[in-house]
């Protein structure tokens, strides 16, 4: 099973989780990956919590909700706290310091990026920081084709907002070089 | 064929392409989750192929138009959850009574009453079976990913047409909300058949020799349609005779058609010593197990999927229970199938339910605790 990856998307509703989900799983069937997308929230459109896994594999996926995530992003506090301890500690963690402060745990693989302020003070759009995120976690693990990725933000991006969508998963990977804001044990080699 | 693509696609989405490839033209219903993108998509697709989707005020009117639509020579569907399937029970029962084709589609969520709208159940087993009041046949299938959900919906059409039943589409909110790759095949739709082009001068609607197509409304023969019992040109009759005939032809139908109608599907090993029976989301966590325990480490184990739930696979179950010596119902209820499974078996089998009902789906990991000494 070396080639599953299992992708667990966490925040508030709101922030844009699922339609992340959706955009990493249609990137991946373009690029010609098996893929399962699940969706879990409350009857809140906003403000509740959020949760949307991915799976991607080259075999068949038979049971389709993520239960052993290699990468895990926390896009505020409440869902860093419920989902860390849920992790391996091998699972790359990716968390929005916008919203989750550090200090981390060492024996985790963290790391922090100013996701949702980078997409409010450099895009202007504090709703793009979905793609953003979904920028920084492909840069650091390379998931995706990140050609193929662009193209299905720009399809799936809601009414014209396709180039704005597309510069916000670009502006993840410059965040991403840039390096974590903090996060203790993390470097880019660790990500696997 | 055109070229196909795979591409990423929801369960109900599916639900709603498979309908319309399937030449439905008439969507009537109410939105409710974790139904609503079917509605959705029913709305931004049907207007512009000629169709006609409407908002209703509620399920009971929801099924009452879908009715209407088809005995004027619509194809037509609705969609719901829980709380609106129990309203539509009543013009279920008078679909069925009246022979008028109709796909109901309920993706089910955890209930009783409003439950949780989001989360996962299969509470709704005995509710599609024995909803509708009266001794009525029903036909349920319940797809276990987005492809047989799309041909599931067409299979759906399709019989409910030939054999003038209604036949209900159970999905689970898990199946409904997934998304995943699939391959849709490509090609021209279906063509709506007009009957009235082809029915005999002597054409009964409902004719003792057996089904005959439905002649829509307003296309040059006149009958009567009602939730009495009734003779071969519709109208009311409280003649023993003609009522055990009339009941029985509403069942000899389905069973004339039975291997049409029932749909299963095994994996594993040919005589397996334990077997798992599962529908649904479930058969998601069992394949997983399955496939682990036969193809890689070639255990004598089992899977037996049914796509359709109702009428029951007897026979089925029967030959399964002839092999195997436990059968293990994995169900996001508290028992409902199991029961079924359990008469089938006759004792053959030692038949174990496995249930959970907390809004989470079974994992294989308690699959693997439930088969634990088989699979060592």
């Amino acid at each position: 099973m070396g080639n599953r990856k299992e992708i667990l998307l966490t925040g508030a509703g709101g922030q844009g989780l699922i339609l992340a989900s959706i955009v990493l799983a249609e990137a991946a069937v373009n690029d010609n990956k098996n893929v399962v997308q699940t969706q879990s929230y409350g009857p809140e459109a906003r403000g509740g919590a959020s949760m949307a896994g991915v799976i991607i594999d080259v075999d068949t996926i038979d049971y389709p909700k993520v239960t052993k995530p290699s990468i895990l992003l926390c896009m505020n506090e409440t869902s860093f706290n419920k989902y860390l301890p849920k992790v391996d500690t091998d699972c790359t963690v990716f968390v929005d310091s916008t919203f989750v402060k550090g200090p981390f745990r060492d024996d985790y693989q963290i790391a922090s990026f100013p996701i949702t302020r980078t997409a409010r003070e450099e895009l202007g759009r504090e709703v793009v920081a979905n793609m953003l995120a979904l920028g920084v976690i492909n840069a650091a693990t390379a998931l995706i084709d990140r050609h193929i990725f662009r193209d299905s933000i720009f399809r799936l991006a809601p009414g014209g907002s396709g180039e704005l969508n597309q510069k916000a998963f670009d502006a993840g990977y410059h965040l991403y070089e840039q390096g974590p804001e903090d996060g203790i044990g993390f470097s880019a080699q660790t990500i696997k | 064929m055109p070229e196909t693509k795979p591409i990423l696609m929801q369960g109900n989405e599916a639900c709603a392409e498979g309908a319309i490839n399937a030449g439905v033209r008439f969507f009537a219903g109410y939105p409710i989750t974790p139904s609503t993108e079917v509605a959705e998509l029913m709305a931004a697709k049907l207007p512009d192929i000629g169709g006609v989707f409407m908002q209703m005020e509620d399920e009971i009117a929801s099924m009452a138009a879908v009715i209407g639509a088809s005995i004027g020579g619509m194809r037509a569907i609705t969609a719901t959850s829980g709380p609106g399937f129990s309203l539509k029970q009543e013009n279920l029962g008078f679909a069925i009574m009246a022979e008028i084709p109709c796909v109901v589609v309920n993706v089910q969520r955890m209930g009783p009453s409003t439950g949780v709208p989001t989360a996962p159940s299969q509470g709704d087993i005995m509710q599609t079976r024995w909803g509708t009041h009266g001794d009525h046949p029903i036909i349920v299938f319940s797809p276990a990913s987005v492809y047989e959900t799309y041909y599931l919906t067409i299979a759906a059409v399709n019989l409910s047409q030939k054999l003038r039943q209604p036949v209900v589409l159970l999905l689970d909110e898990v199946i409904g909300h997934m998304r995943e790759k699939v391959l849709i095949p490509g090609g021209g739709r279906l063509i709506v058949e007009k009957a009235s082009d082809k029915a005999p001068a002597d054409w009964k609607p409902y004719d003792d020799k057996g089904v005959t197509p439905l002649v829509p409304f307003g296309f040059g023969r006149y009958y009567h349609v009602t939730g009495l019992y009734h003779d071969q040109y519709g109208f009311p009759t409280s003649d023993p005779r003609q009522v055990e005939r009339a009941l029985d032809r509403l069942h000899d139908k389905l069973k004339k058609y039975r291997d049409e109608i029932v749909l299963t599907n095994y994996i594993g090993h040919r005589e397996p010593k334990v077997a798992i029976v599962a529908y649904g989301c479930t058969v998601r966590s069992a394949r997983a197990v399955i496939k682990k325990a036969y193809w890689q480490n070639r255990l004598p184990v089992g899977l037996l999927s049914l796509q359709t739930i109702w009428p029951f696979p007897d026979r089925e179950i029967k030959e399964l229970a002839e092999k195997a010596d436990v059968i293990i119902v994995p169900e996001l209820n508290m028992g409902q199938l199991v029961g079924e499974v359990e008469r089938c078996a006759c004792g053959r089998a030692e038949v174990i339910p496995l249930n959970r009902y907390d809004g989470e789906m079974i994992t294989p990991d308690q699959l693997v605790e439930k088969m634990g000494r088989w699979l060592s």
